[in-house]
């Protein structure tokens, strides 16, 4: 497993991984796609419920990419990996994506449910901006350094600053009152959800995570050959 | 059967999935095309003796 942490070997290894991770994607979503739209009306949010089988997956899953991208932080800033710190990077725009699609789909569901699009006095919503915001802030800081190892350095230290806001997102609705429902899959007693709905939500979130590896995978590969390109170049401009 | 009468929330229902589709095939292309020209940098510069 520590093998993989040598970039080429990881290049190497992760070569025919990658088609087939788009191509799983690409299959989850089709099949996703029409469970959500063969699912039962819900009796209370009617045709409402198909937005959750895009909301749901875009938190969950754009909370477990900041989880990557904190403990890819933690290990480029403790051992230097240069692996670990492509990995942190390639996370942060998927996972920005995410958090925003959250967000805008939790907002427009929000709208004919609470009657309201945002509510800022809601501690989900406003952790989950802040989410956002790390999210953000992490890239811009990167952009903002001309030196590599130097934005890389800060960008881990905020990586891992970001670590303390994922439970607050995840238990705000149980620690707070929320207009946000509590937790409806991940729950001591099993999902609260009727089968008929699990079934597509359960399908879109396992597209929305297999997307995020294959986007994943692919952006730490090209982070890997950018860097192979900077050095050569610097290397022909000391020859010259 | 596939039902795409969204009723009275289709004001709601079809503008999160359009905007989901576009954010997420802006990064499938981006993450490609990224890939594809720094891997043809790279090719570039290995075959450039100079």
């Amino acid at each position: 497993m520590f093998g993989l942490a040598n970039p080429d070997r990881f290049a190497r290894f992760t070569a025919p991984l990658v088609p087939v991770l788009w191509g799983l994607a690409a299959v989850l979503f089709a099949v996703g796609i029409w469970f959500s739209f063969i699912a039962p009306e819900d009796y209370q949010q009617g045709d409402a419920v198909r937005i959750m089988f895009v909301h749901v997956p875009a938190a969950s899953v754009g909370l477990m990419i900041y989880g990557a991208l904190g403990v890819s932080s933690f290990f480029a800033l403790v051992f230097r990996h240069p692996l670990a710190d492509a990995a942190a990077r390639a996370a942060a725009l998927p996972g920005a994506a995410y958090t925003l699609l959250a967000l805008v789909t939790g907002s427009i569901w929000g709208k004919p449910m609470w009657g309201t699009w945002w509510e800022w006095g809601d501690a989900r919503l406003m952790s989950e901006l802040i989410l956002l915001l790390f999210y953000i802030g992490y890239m811009a800081l990167r952009a903002s350094i001309d030196d590599e190892a130097k934005a890389a350095r800060a960008a881990a230290v905020l990586g891992l600053v970001g670590l303390i806001n994922l439970p607050i997102v995840k238990f705000s609705v149980d620690w707070w009152n929320t207009l946000h429902q509590p937790a409806s899959l991940l729950r001591a007693d099993g999902p609260s959800v009727a089968e008929g709905m699990l079934v597509p939500l359960l399908v879109m979130m396992g597209a929305y995570l297999v997307f995020f590896l294959a986007v994943w995978i692919t952006a730490i590969r090209t982070e890997i050959v950018r860097r192979r390109v900077v050095s050569l170049r610097a290397r022909k401009a000391l020859e010259a | 059967m596939l039902d795409f009468d969204m009723g009275k929330y289709a004001v709601y229902v079809w503008p999160a999935w359009g905007i989901s589709g576009v954010v997420l095939a802006a990064l499938a292309v981006r993450a490609v095309t990224a890939a594809r020209r720094w891997s043809a940098e790279l090719k570039r510069l290995e075959a450039d003796p100079k």
